[in-house]
């Protein structure tokens, strides 16, 4: 069962918390028949080995832009990146030659999709398109690929996998095909795991299942992991930190538990306030005011303002940077930023 | 656009319910309809092709208006295949003389009629008659859904032209309405598919459901409900089948068993100029050119109006 | 598979029995006599009429009539000609040459039209697509005997490349333009539906997928995206038989290739209404099969239909 991941062990693995993948100031834009969109505006993140990342946000904020251009999947055009580096064990990967960048999506840095249904080809059984990573990337021939398809698919505990490798994606139910998305990904023991909304197709009960074992072979492995999600719910069991996005940008930085106990920014305080508790049974739900912004239009000064219910004239005018955070005495909270102009108010008011 | 940057994205949390209620470019949101038309308006294909067939229509309408040339008059003893004179426009020798001395010019023009009006009526024929049919397959679907879409898979096995090979073969005298009756009789068929497809698609549709729950009649909802939202792809495929038949008609007329004299059809022309192709190629050049112009400007229509009215194709 | 295909022969018998049906009754309840075709322009004269109707069995009950002709129809009997052979013996005599012209028609449009289209589709937007997008416009519009008639005189006549008409129906080189000129209209609708079909597939996630995985440029387009693509194309495919077929009639005609489209050209041009019928019941029995054949084709490319 195992022997995939023993054939495969490189002597290159990292050690838990060395630095795999930095984002620095990147900027992404669309160019589209309305103007220019811009998707993501100065981003900086950074994982580590065996680390994992979540990444909160809406639709539009940013977060799954971010992922796609790490990995290189973006459309071009409309989309560009007009700015940033995205360093991979220390070396940028947007001059890297498109080659280079190939070996190293797949092998090194590997991603698990929102909808296994569309992101499988369904005219391909799931045994070729398992068996493709390693055919493609250590030439293995097409019976052994086989073989290790059959393994992985035994890896993430997906019954009877001899008899179903020859069986086409629509053959299989909703979380059995995020499983074999997530075989795919780990196939070749990549450093890194990009997980783009992997629970949000799947039915609540499954979620748990395959985020459980995604964590699980995480840890087995020593992978970093970026979670991209919406969802506040799956984020508190896996994550190690968070980054929560609005409007292309971070807004707050913090570890898991810390941001969960005491926002520092006045929309994750919103985002946290609006998730259903049952000790607020019979009490009327609240919801953050107001819609994202439109990214052709993005509202001066701090983008949230006008949803915000403590903007002030400051945050009408001027972007708030993204401030380092400190305690009631003045220490500064390590891994703590928050991109508002208030944040000691909404920290400790 | 404000959803550009992410692919499908549910709302779990409840911040997300109001995110996903209609984003902010409400103030531009306009019709399907007038959308397509406000890019329509700004295709050149468009306006060029609609512009074309306008002009093909007049033609059609009033060929008198263009020459006062009689297209059946012959001259043979004077005329016969005499060479175009290009210098005298709209005059009875712009275009030269065929084999029976008629003015080619003339007779281009009120060519135009025969295949404006084989194109127009076949393709109202075949939508009437393939969208009525779809329509009560899509929406009512059971029997009523076998049967036609049973029907529907025998008329395909007929290949258009030659079912109308068969069909016109039974026609002693053959006139416009003859070749209509045919490619309406077998092409109905094509409509059909369309409609029932795009019905069945708008069937489930929210508003629909929401129609009914209010207790809006059957007819109401198809008129009201259905139909508006579902001829789109019914008409994308009429306009483009529009040019089809036109090209048909002339094939069938060059074939013999299309229109005959006195009917005068550029597909008919074109079948008596090519005993001489090499001795006069200009008898033929000019009702092949108007017919192909013609068939391109219906067919360059339909390009435009699909892409107007299918936005997954922008 | 074996169900999908059992499956879809069953569905096969109503629709030839009812395509046939209407064949029948298309050529027996329209208002022309096939008979009085005999007599050319003058009136036929009764007694004669009678007769031979009676010889031909066309006094008898329509049912009858239909129950025979079915049976002569699965039994190779496509009637007889004015001149008193069978038609099936013409067929027969032409077929080989058609099959050839056809084939070679096929070839052209799948490998050209595909290979355009994968080309554009890729290129979106740039100066290929929008030629091949004026190209393959133009194709469709130009109606195929006036195509003929173009490449015929200046491949033939002006550059002489090839002699204009084919003498050798049997030669293959001499089938080139013809089948160029068959193939063209349906090469520019491949075209053009592989173009839209590789835009839209493109953006697929699977596709990223395919991207995700580190696979290089070649095998994604191969494997993954030109698959998914052909669908569409192989459907169009089928009924995109019957097109040929009829274009082989003019196309034939023009060229003087001695297949079957120019036997039926004749037989029109003679008015002989029963060889006229009796070939279009062959080629719709043609079309038929072949209509199987690309579906089951279909199938092997999309395991959502087999198992469906």
């Amino acid at each position: 069962m195992t022997t995939v991941i023993e054939n495969n062990q490189k002597n290159d693995r990292l050690e838990v918390g060395t630095p795999l993948l930095e984002v620095k100031d990147l900027h992404v834009e669309f160019h589209t028949r309305d103007g220019i969109a811009k998707a993501v505006n100065g981003v900086n993140y950074s994982v580590a080995a065996g680390e994992t990342l979540a990444v909160l946000g809406e639709s539009g904020s940013g977060k799954s832009v971010t992922a796609q251009t790490i990995m290189g999947i973006l459309d071009m055009p409309p989309g560009k990146v007009t700015q940033g580096q995205i360093l991979f064990r220390g070396q940028d990967m947007l001059t890297m030659g498109n080659e280079e960048r190939r070996k190293i999506r797949g092998q090194k840095i590997a991603m698990i999709f929102q909808d296994a249904l569309s992101a499988l080809n369904p005219v391909l059984s799931v045994g070729y398109q398992l068996g493709e990573m390693f055919r493609v990337h250590q030439g293995a021939s097409k019976k052994e690929a086989k073989e290790k398809a059959i393994e992985l698919m035994d890896r993430v505990r997906i019954p009877a996998a001899r008899q179903r490798v020859n069986d086409y994606p629509h053959q299989f139910s909703g979380g059995m095909r995020q499983r074999i998305m997530i075989a795919m990904a780990l196939s070749l023991q990549p450093d890194l795991i990009i997980a783009d909304e992997p629970t949000t197709a799947l039915d609540v009960t499954v979620q748990a299942q395959v985020m459980d074992l995604l964590a699980e072979l995480q840890a087995e492995y020593n992978m970093g992991l970026i979670l991209i999600t919406h969802d506040l719910g799956v984020v508190a069991d896996v994550a190690d930190k968070i980054a929560v996005m609005y409007a292309g940008r971070i807004v707050e930085t913090a570890p898991v538990h810390e941001l969960y106990a005491n926002p520092a920014h006045p929309y994750t305080k919103g985002l946290l306030r609006s998730i259903p508790r049952l000790d607020q049974k019979g009490q009327e739900l609240y919801a953050i005011k107001g819609l994202p912004p439109n990214l052709l239009k993005v509202p001066a000064g701090c983008a949230f303002n006008p949803r915000c219910d403590v903007a002030t004239d400051l945050c009408r005018t001027e972007i708030p940077a993204l401030h380092h955070v400190t305690d009631k005495d003045g220490k500064e909270l390590t891994g703590r930023r928050s991109a508002c102009h208030l944040w000691k108010e909404t920290l400790h008011g | 656009m404000p959803d550009l940057t992410e692919k499908k994205t549910s709302g779990d949390i409840p911040a997300q319910r109001t995110a996903d209620a209609p984003a902010p470019k409400q103030e531009k949101a306009r019709s399907l309809g007038s959308d397509a038309w406000h890019d329509l308006r700004r295709k050149p294909i468009f306006v060029i092709s609609a512009l074309l067939i306008l002009l093909l229509v007049v033609i059609a309408i009033a060929p008198g208006l263009f020459t006062s040339v009689d297209p059946r008059a012959g001259d043979l003893r004077n005329h016969y295949l005499t060479k175009p004179n290009y210098g005298s426009f709209f005059q009875a020798d712009w275009f030269g003389y065929d084999l029976q001395g008629r003015s080619i010019y003339a007779r281009v023009i009120y060519g135009a009629r025969a295949s404006v009006v084989v194109g127009i009526c076949v393709t109202a024929g075949v939508t009437i008659l393939g969208g009525i049919t779809g329509m009560l397959a899509g929406y009512f679907g059971g029997w009523i859904d076998t049967i036609i879409s049973r029907v529907t898979d025998i008329f395909f096995g007929i290949p258009l032209l030659l079912g109308a090979l068969v069909i016109l073969n039974a026609f002693t005298e053959r006139t416009i309405w003859s070749v209509v009756f045919a490619l309406v009789a077998l092409g109905w068929t094509q409509m059909t598919r369309v409609m029932r497809g795009s019905v069945i698609t708008v069937k489930q549709a929210d508003f629909v459901t929401a129609a009914k729950a209010l207790g809006a009649g059957t007819t109401r909802i198809l008129f009201k409900h259905i139909l508006p939202n579902a001829i789109a792809p019914v008409i994308v495929v009429a306009t483009i089948a529009l040019g089809g038949y036109i090209a048909t008609e002339a094939t069938l007329s060059f074939l013999g068993i299309g229109l005959q004299d006195p009917t005068i059809s550029w597909g008919i022309d074109i079948n008596s100029a090519q005993k001489v192709i090499r001795t006069a190629p200009f008898a033929l050049f000019f009702p092949a050119g108007m017919l192909s112009l013609t068939v391109l400007a219906f067919i360059m229509l339909g390009d435009a109006v699909r892409d107007a009215l299918d936005p997954k194709l922008r | 598979m074996g169900r999908f295909v059992a499956r879809r022969l069953l569905q096969m018998i109503p629709v030839f029995l009812g395509t046939t049906a209407l064949i029948f009754f298309m050529v027996h309840l329209l208002p022309g006599d096939p008979l009085a075709a005999l007599w050319g322009d003058k009136a036929p004269d009764p007694v004669q009429l009678a007769a031979l109707k009676h010889q031909q069995g066309l006094d008898q009950p329509l049912l009858q009539q239909y129950l025979s002709y079915m049976g002569n129809l699965l039994t190779g009997d496509f009637g007889t000609s004015l001149d008193g052979r069978p038609v099936l013996d013409k067929i027969t005599d032409a077929l080989p040459v058609t099959v050839r012209l056809a084939l070679f028609a096929f070839a052209i449009e799948i490998v050209v039209g595909i290979a355009i289209g994968l080309f554009s589709g890729l290129r979106r937007g740039k100066l290929f697509d929008k030629g091949t997008l004026v190209l393959t416009l133009l194709l469709i519009a130009i109606p195929v005997p006036v195509l003929g008639f173009v490449v015929q005189t200046v491949f033939g006549q002006n550059l002489k490349w090839v002699t204009p008409t084919v003498q050798d129906s049997n030669d293959i080189t001499q089938l080139v333009l013809p089948a160029v000129v068959l193939g063209s209209l349906s090469l520019a609708y491949v075209a053009r539906l592989t173009r839209t079909s590789i835009a839209e597939n493109i953006k697929a996630d699977y596709v990223r997928t395919a991207v995700a995985k580190g696979l290089p440029r070649r095998k994604v387009i191969g494997t993954h995206l030109l698959r998914n693509s052909m669908i569409p194309v192989v459907t169009y495919l089928g009924t995109d038989l019957g097109n040929l077929m009829a274009g082989a009639i003019v196309t034939e005609g023009i060229f003087n290739v001695q297949g079957v489209g120019h036997a039926l050209y004749q037989a029109i041009n003679m008015k002989e209404g029963a060889t006229v019928s009796g070939f279009v019941a062959f080629l719709v029995l043609v079309y038929l099969a072949a209509g199987l054949i690309v579906d089951l084709l279909y199938a092997v490319l999309d395991p959502r239909i087999r198992y469906a």
